[in-house]
């Protein structure tokens, strides 16, 4: 018998069509492609793409129950490990994780992994989810600091292993980055909101507006809880640190992409958050971020959106669906480009960017190699909005107001492999641990933690 | 107006701010805590009507309730003693100035209070104010109450009369700018607090970042409060511009004016 080499597409809205509205890109697969989907999977013994997932989930299992049609089965197994798929299935980077290990790939594509969890994911959540049977409550308590992928998987976790959990959240909304950084086309909030809810039906407390730090301080925590997970996130965005960068118009991605996403401004006046982005849009960066906001705003408007990086498309840090789909909405890309500065008229508004071509030089420490300037390649360009997706540091309000905790160069909670800090009981992980990540390795990380913390409360 | 909201209310300290939204669809709005009290579990807040929240939550009856209240944000002020200080308002800037002017003089300071307002009927906390202070000084513009002018008039007067060893100035930027380019001549500590706009007041977005000696700092986590002498006025009033037309028009669709 032989595989068909390529993965069955899933079925998307019309480039033309989808720049328009707000509403998801991919529409999943149907039960019938699912499934032929799922026989591509050669069911290795050494399962492979296993090594490549951060929650561990026993993917062969989960397919196989799909390739024999029994949907309910496969949710059980990926549930087993992964309180959230229907975020994982749409915004991890398969093509790095587990499809980039898939056997498959010595002939052609690999086997739609992601697709596959998600369509699992959306038929559970269709049909209704089921929350699994209480387990027996050990009488411990965990207070988890940060509703976003590393807090909630594990709180999850953590309800499941019998522990009372209460999740703290400084915004009015669940989801952290899911929330507030991921557009609507890409990850739906339903979908979000509808994945906190499970967590809830798991025995999870979560409270809002209560910002860890002011509200109340991770000592006032550890009077209360016998440990609590600190995962607040890469919250603190980075600058480019050139000339009028406090312009009017130029705007850091973490304050666009919340405007439109979790202040909903794309629906000013309706919501009254505003946003304001013009005609032309430039976007700096290359990442997961930067290829939202580039899209986003061609969403809210604008007639042309690029994305201005200073590597070349073999350095950019972007999923490759990220890319590919900026491309067919019409986002222009500059690449080997390096802004130098942007100019404003009297009112303090953003009118142009002046920046410099790059060419590529010897590899630095990442590897890749290092963009070096054209001296005397300026040249301007006319926007009305500055969108800066350069990354961002770990949030500061803890580290700020906390003696004793260890805090790395950049800002960072120091902490070892499993979570554990350099105070006993106090565990943390995701963007906060490590500086900006995915949402898969957040979701890893508080799964790891949520394991040391069960085994730090048994040996108490 | 006073909100119930006992843990902010318990944290609260002169200089903070909290967040709120009144609905779902509501926008996050920073503001100034003007008064907290422990005990009750009650933060006082007073604000200007000037945009569609601001008249909104004017509308507001006892018994209604708010849909996000969270706080209290930012690094509070510096109480300690420094001497003699003067404690400048200007306008709606008056209600956060008060806990700081109380703060101050149970720290032991000498403390002489300048309330400014365009009129009379504008002023605020006029008795509470002066309870606390041990010389107190008031300028409108039209002269309806006290010395017709500006704050920094009387403020000039009174460093020409004494020693002064901090100056802590709350009120519409020019009026921060301007006290900040008077205390500079002199040497004075200055401390302003600023009112950029902001979205979550965490740390997260940057909307709120300010020019702080040229260097970047955001509102929310590193201030409200800094050193008036080092901070780029300008930059902030235009920033601070960045979406009028985008408030009338709400104000407007919401029948608000």
């Amino acid at each position: 018998m032989s595989v068909r080499k390529t993965k069955h597409e899933m079925p998307e809205q019309e480039p033309t069509e989808r720049i328009k509205n707000f509403k998801e890109v991919p529409y999943g697969y149907s039960k019938e492609i699912a499934i032929e989907e799922a026989k591509r999977c050669l069911q290795c013994k050494n399962t492979p793409c296993m090594k490549g997932c951060p929650v561990e989930i026993d993917i062969p299992g989960f397919i196989n129950y799909i390739a024999q049609g029994d949907f309910e089965k496969a949710a059980e197994v990926i549930k087993a490990k992964n309180n959230l798929p229907a975020i994982s299935g749409r915004v991890c980077p398969y093509e790095s994780q587990c499809e980039g290990e898939c056997t498959l790939k010595k002939i052609g594509e690999p086997v739609g992994i992601g697709r596959l969890e998600r369509f699992i994911a959306d038929y559970e959540r269709e049909k209704g989810k089921k929350p699994p049977k209480k387990p027996v409550s050990t009488g411990k308590k965990v207070a988890v600091v940060g509703a976003g992928p590393a807090g909630l998987t594990c709180a999850g976790d953590l309800a499941r292993m019998g522990h009372g959990v209460m999740v703290f959240e400084a915004l009015h909304d669940p989801g952290g980055v899911l929330m507030y950084g991921i557009p609507e086309f890409r990850l739906p909030k339903a979908i979000v909101k509808s994945e906190v809810e499970y967590i809830k039906s798991l025995g999870v407390d979560v409270h809002y507006d209560i910002v860890v730090g002011k509200t109340i301080t991770v000592p006032e925590l550890m009077d209360e809880f016998d440990a609590v997970f600190i995962g607040t996130g890469a919250g603190l965005p980075n600058w480019l640190h050139i000339p009028g960068e406090n312009l009017d118009g130029v705007y850091s991605a973490n304050e666009f992409l919340t405007r439109v996403n979790m202040m909903k401004a794309y629906r000013f006046p309706e919501y009254d958050t505003p946003v304001k982005i013009g005609k032309i849009v430039v976007t700096f960066g290359a990442g997961n971020v930067a290829m939202d906001c580039a899209r986003t705003a061609l969403r809210l408007g604008a007639e042309k959106s690029y994305i201005l990086y200073r590597r070349t498309e073999a350095e950019m840090p972007a999923r490759l669906e990220e890319i590919e789909h900026a491309k067919q909405e019409g986002v222009l890309f500059k690449l080997l480009t390096a802004p130098v500065r942007f100019i404003g008229d009297e009112k303090g508004v953003l009118k142009e960017v002046e920046y410099l071509k790059m060419q590529l030089g010897e590899p630095d420490d990442s590897g890749r190699r290092r963009p070096v300037p054209i001296q005397g390649s300026e040249e301007k360009l006319a926007i009305d909005t500055a969108l800066v997706a350069i990354g961002q540091s770990p949030n500061p309000l803890i580290p700020q107001t906390m003696k004793n905790l260890i805090i790395g160069k950049h800002g960072n909670i120091v902490t070892d492999d499993e979570g554990r800090t350099s105070i006993p009981g106090v565990f943390a992980g995701g963007d906060i641990a490590t500086g900006a990540a995915t949402v898969i390795l957040a979701m890893g990380a508080g799964k790891k933690a949520a394991r040391a913390i069960d085994a730090y409360l048994k040996n108490r | 107006m006073k909100i119930k909201a006992p843990l902010v209310a318990k944290k609260a300290q002169p200089g903070q701010f909290i967040i709120l939204r009144i609905d779902e669809k509501g926008e996050r709005i920073p503001l100034t805590i003007a008064d907290s009290n422990p005990e009750k579990g009650t933060v006082t807040i007073i604000f200007l009507e000037v945009g569609k929240t601001t008249k909104q939550l004017g509308t507001l009856n006892v018994g209604d309730s708010l849909q996000n209240f969270a706080g209290p944000l930012g690094m509070p002020s510096e109480v300690k003693k420094f001497g003699t200080v003067v404690c400048v308002g200007g306008g709606v800037g008056i209600a956060p100035l008060y806990p700081i002017v109380k703060a101050l003089k149970e720290a032991g300071n000498y403390v002489i209070s300048i309330l400014g307002a365009k009129t009379k009927d504008l002023l605020l906390l006029e008795k509470e104010i002066q309870d606390f202070s041990d010389e107190f000084y008031i300028a409108t513009d039209d002269g309806s109450k006290g010395q017709k002018g500006f704050v920094s008039d009387v403020l000039q007067k009174v460093i020409d009369k004494q020693k002064v060893d901090m100056v802590m100035a709350i009120g519409p930027i020019i009026m921060m700018k301007v006290v900040s380019n008077l205390t500079k001549q002199y040497n004075i500590k200055t401390l302003v607090s600023l009112n950029p706009i902001m979205v979550d007041g965490t740390g997260m977005c940057g909307g709120c970042r300010v020019s702080i000696d040229g260097k970047t700092k955001f509102a929310c986590v590193d201030g409200p409060e800094f050193d008036g002498h080092t901070v780029d006025y300008d930059t902030l009033m235009l920033r601070n511009r960045r979406f009028i037309h985008a408030e009338g028009e709400a104000c407007k669709l919401a029948g608000v004016s």
